[in-house]
């Protein structure tokens, strides 16, 4: 399994924390799944409510690593401090990278992710960016100090799956060595087995689950998904072909005609 | 002196970064601030005098994707 910054971890899934209908049931998301990484976030914080105090307990006691956000941010001055404000509330050097940078499809701002990437790699943060299957894209972010690459499989919370599957492989193939992690936009088992099947080393979600009618079990379902996926990708799967090929041997056949 | 404060704007007596914190409710709290688009370290709380007319932020965790 591939190591992430030097962490091997125990699940190739990565679980977002965001809109589950209650704290219980997003807690009993990461048990039943053993998702090995929560995504979390950064929100104002009010002396009457304390909101974030009680989410930093209940993901504190999860035991699972934190992969901080920069999600919302525009800028790369928003995102570059954002950055700063998560890596000592939440003591990782690890940071998931967004530079949003259309709002209908939430696509990234690759100019701007670049430029982020680079800064907060100088500054020591351990860089997971949210990007395209930009191969020029990729190669820029690797430059900046990232040691790992998020592309998207769809805009974030679509649930479309793998938009563009000859991307998705190209970049694959064009980076063997490095560590991909498709990043948004699934919306069933299927889509990260697909992931994993092309060779993907992990999946990061979070809508799927959340808004699934039973968000454990479906928890549940994504990680089996990913693990048979990921197995079937080190099985070396069959080449498809377009005309049919008889599996049951021909020789031996009885003449019955 | 007037502040604003996670986007409200609010008047407080004249003092550090922390001791604002305090009065807020959120001395002890997991934050993060930062003051006119900047971030301050908690290391930095303390001595950070603050200024009429500056916008802080404070964050804490959050769910998040």
């Amino acid at each position: 399994m591939r190591d992430f910054y030097g962490i091997t971890l125990d699940s190739m899934l990565m679980l977002g924390t965001a809109q589950y209908p209650s704290p219980h049931v997003l807690a009993d998301a990461f048990k039943r799944s053993a998702a090995s990484v929560a995504t979390v976030s950064l929100r104002r914080e009010s002396g009457r409510d304390r909101a974030g105090q009680d989410f930093w307990h209940l993901i504190r006691d999860l035991g699972v690593h934190l992969l901080p956000n920069t999600a919302g941010c525009h800028t790369v001055k928003e995102a570059v401090t954002t950055a700063h404000m998560a890596r000592e509330v939440f003591n990782t050097k690890w940071i998931k990278l967004e530079v949003i940078g259309e709002e209908d499809t939430l696509q990234p701002d690759v100019f701007g992710l670049v430029e982020a990437a680079r800064i907060l790699s100088e500054d020591g943060f351990q860089v997971f960016p949210y990007t395209t299957e930009d191969l020029v894209v990729a190669d820029k972010l690797l430059h900046a100090g990232c040691e790992v690459l998020m592309p998207w499989g769809a805009p974030i919370g679509s649930g479309l799956g793998l938009n563009n599957l000859f991307g998705l492989r190209t970049i694959r193939a064009h980076f063997p060595d490095i560590a991909l992690v498709i990043d948004a936009g699934l919306g069933l088992p299927s889509h990260a087995a697909q992931a994993m099947e092309l060779g993907f080393d992990a999946v990061l979600l979070n809508t799927a689950v959340a808004k699934a009618g039973d968000p454990a079990a479906m928890a549940l379902a994504f990680a089996t998904a990913i693990q048979a996926g990921h197995l079937a990708a080190a099985a070396g799967p069959m080449c498809p072909r377009d005309m049919a090929t008889p599996s049951t041997p021909v020789i031996g056949k009885a003449f019955l005609k | 002196m007037k502040l604003l404060l996670n986007g409200a704007s609010m008047d407080v007596q004249d003092g550090t970064l922390e001791a604002l914190l305090t009065t807020q409710g959120l001395g002890d709290a997991k934050v993060a601030t930062a003051v006119n688009g900047a971030f301050v370290s908690a290391n930095f709380r303390a001595t950070y005098l603050l200024s009429d007319g500056d916008s802080v932020e404070i964050l804490a965790p959050m769910q998040g994707g």
